[in-house]
């Protein structure tokens, strides 16, 4: 594996834990287990059990048919939809909510954007039977009520965050004090392949149970188990990571990031992270973030609250510095148009996230007989609201 | 000067050193020169000068609230320097910067740590700076200028790790009374004064200050009597008033002083 990460949590020159003492203990824990606890067999028997059985793995590839004609190319959707609470989140929650048990920690924090993160903790923190703190923007509490409502109904506690832009950079900020200031019994669910080592590893990990099944569903549909290119939307990048995994190092596969461009790149409302970014740290890693000359961080902005987020993980800095992804951006409009198109053709409603990814097909020159895969992370419900104000449009 | 003013001040004083935690641009844009003069004659041995920042992660509501306001006032890096320029010219108390990595990334290590040593600063705090980081990426660099750098121990810190910090740190260990984000009140339990103790005992090379949550003369006179000495941060913003700061700021120093010692 090229892009592993090494001893201190770097992938090249990004990531690491840059953390306050107050959590080293908890942190140095994880770094110390995480591999250990999730590479026995024990271990990989519960998490591929739940999976199948309560996520409803494995998710289906799809071959979009009259989204193909239109193209002119062969598109599959990855169908993280289908899973259970609505995303790919919950393939991460499930994952780390058996470390949390195995660890011995009974109560659970988690970070919101979107609200699918939040919901796919709060689900499994009723399945575990802990008790669940869930940290979300005030502003997102606003754009997601559907998910605010999930979560309660689940049983959790949903804190709003109401510094900064009050959306998803400054929930997490609210969980990382919150595990400060509860060092014993807590474990913290990160929703991406974000935060310090080994998060981001794990994360990744955790979601790339995506691309092992794409290369079995691939292989089984079209005769090869790897596709032409592969594209993700990128907030903090766990679906895009778990796309990714296992066709990392064939260089045959076209990575494809695509990321908020909010109401336009030079507009001042943007969250396209890697373009407006420069190196910096944010939630204890070294990536790629935006913010001013003085190293203050930038508030972001999207229509998608679940790519409303300054940073990008230090894995998806590493890939894109490197050449290995590229990145394109789609705006709000391009988005919601795309999300719409989707709908029509297929019969099938993405969240705004993934409407994101899909947004970047008009943008590639497709080469005849091409194999292209869309993760599509996760489903519209809980963005109706939104997409109802443009439907007269 | 930077160490060297520190190393006096220590050398000087063992006991009772009583520190203040401001923010920089904060409450108003110019308060710092006037407060850092202030403070010095008052009595405070040093200062812990704060450069806001947008995401304080080891800070609790009052920081936080302080930092926000300080930038929406105007304060940047390149103030935050002049400002200290400006008034180490009429102090010779040590003076602490206090903020985050990225501040010092962002601008470029080398170049922020020259500016500190123009300005007139004596030694950093960076909480999200780890020790391990620090030593296998950083250290090169801090080791060129003389510069304090100031490591936080916690209650969660082991012995092992404790040494270590020991080793790294010139100044002083700042020692975090609990496990907590700044700011949080209450009193010290038998846990704390457990912990403490067990610091006390350690045969350390730097003095040792406690900082976090020291909100009453009661908890500074405690702190005291287990370490060389304690900041005082959130409590301290906490009593400046908007519109006569300098007063109550003064205010704020005598009644610590009169009821602790
Ligand atoms: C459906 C969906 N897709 C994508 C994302 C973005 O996160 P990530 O980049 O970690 O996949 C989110 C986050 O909330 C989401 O809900």
């Amino acid at each position: 594996m090229k892009y592993e990460v090494d001893q201190l949590g770097f992938y090249g020159r990004y990531g690491g834990a840059f953390i306050p003492e107050l959590l080293h203990k908890n942190i140095a824990e994880l770094q110390e287990q995480y591999l250990q606890i999730m590479n026995t067999q024990d271990f990989k028997r519960q998490f591929n059990r739940l999976l199948c059985d309560y996520v409803g793995r494995p998710s289906p590839l799809y071959f979009a048919k009259r989204l193909s004609e239109k193209f002119q190319t062969k598109i599959y959707l990855k169908r993280e939809d289908l899973n259970h609470t609505g995303s790919h989140k919950i393939n991460n929650t499930i994952g780390q909510i058996l470390l949390a048990k195995h660890l011995g920690k009974t109560r659970i924090i988690a970070e919101t954007g979107a609200g699918q993160h939040g919901v796919a903790t709060a689900t499994v923190a009723a399945l575990a039977g802990l008790e669940c703190v869930v940290y979300m923007g005030e502003k997102d509490i606003e754009r997601q009520a559907p998910n605010v409502a999930r979560m309660k109904m689940l049983g959790a506690t949903v804190k709003p965050a109401t510094s900064g832009s009050k959306t998803l950079k400054d929930a997490t900020n609210e969980a990382i004090r919150d595990w400060i200031n509860h060092p014993d019994d807590t474990y913290y669910i990160i929703g991406s392949v974000v935060g310090p080592h080994p998060y981001p590893d794990m994360v990744a990990r955790f979601q790339s149970v995506i691309s092992e099944e794409m290369m079995q569903q691939l292989a089984a549909q079209t005769g090869r188990d790897y596709p032409d290119r592969i594209i993700a939307c990128i907030g903090g990048g766990s679906n895009a990571a778990g796309a990714y995994y296992h066709f990392l190092d064939n260089d045959k596969v076209e990575l494809v990031s695509v990321e908020a461009g909010g109401l336009g790149i030079d507009s001042g409302h943007s969250a396209a992270t890697s373009v407006l970014g420069t190196d910096g740290v944010i939630h204890a890693s070294l990536t790629k973030l935006m913010q001013d000359k003085d190293g203050q961080i930038i508030e972001p902005y999207s229509i998608s609250a679940g790519l409303d987020y300054p940073g990008i993980g230090p894995l998806h800095a590493h890939l894109i510095s490197s050449g290995r992804t590229k990145v394109l951006t789609a705006n709000d409009d391009e988005a919601v148009k795309a999300g719409y198109e989707l709908t029509r053709l297929e019969g099938i409603i993405p969240a705004l996230e993934s409407a994101h990814a899909l947004a970047a097909l008009p943008k590639i020159k497709f080469k005849p007989g091409e194999i292209t895969v869309v993760n599509l992370s996760g489903r519209g419900d809980k963005d109706l609201a939104t997409y109802l104000k443009y439907l007269n449009d | 000067m930077g160490t060297q003013r520190l190393q006096q001040l220590f050398r000087n004083k063992k006991e009772n050193l009583l520190s203040i935690y401001i923010t920089a641009g904060y409450p108003e844009k110019d308060a710092m020169p006037k407060l850092i003069k202030l403070l010095a004659d008052k009595g405070v041995d040093f200062i812990e000068a704060g450069m806001p920042y947008s995401d304080p992660l080891a800070d609790g509501p009052t920081i936080q609230h302080s930092s926000s306001v300080a930038l929406k006032n105007g304060m940047n890096l390149s103030l935050y320097f002049k400002q200290i320029a400006q008034v180490r010219l009429e102090v010779n108390l040590p003076i602490l910067f206090m903020g985050y990595f990225n501040q010092i990334l962002k601008t470029d290590i080398d170049k922020f740590l020259q500016q500190c040593e123009i300005a007139g600063i004596d030694g950093l705090i960076i909480p999200d700076l780890s020790p391990e980081i620090y030593q296998n990426r950083y250290q090169d660099i801090f080791k060129k200028y003389d510069l304090g750098l100031v490591f936080l121990i916690s209650p969660t810190t082991s012995n092992k790790r404790i040494q270590l910090i020991d080793e790294l740190s010139s100044g002083f260990i700042y020692v975090v009374s609990s496990s907590a984000t700044t700011g949080k009140t209450g009193g010290f339990g038998q846990e704390h004064l457990q912990y403490f103790k067990k610091i006390k005992a350690m045969p350390l090379k730097n003095p040792t200050i406690i900082g976090f949550g020291i909100d009453l003369a009661d908890k500074y006179k405690t702190a005291c009597r287990y370490a060389n000495g304690a900041i005082i941060g959130s409590a301290f913003i906490k009593a400046l008033n908007h519109e006569n700061y300098l007063k109550t700021a003064s205010d704020f120093v005598k009644r610590i002083k009169k009821t602790a010692l």
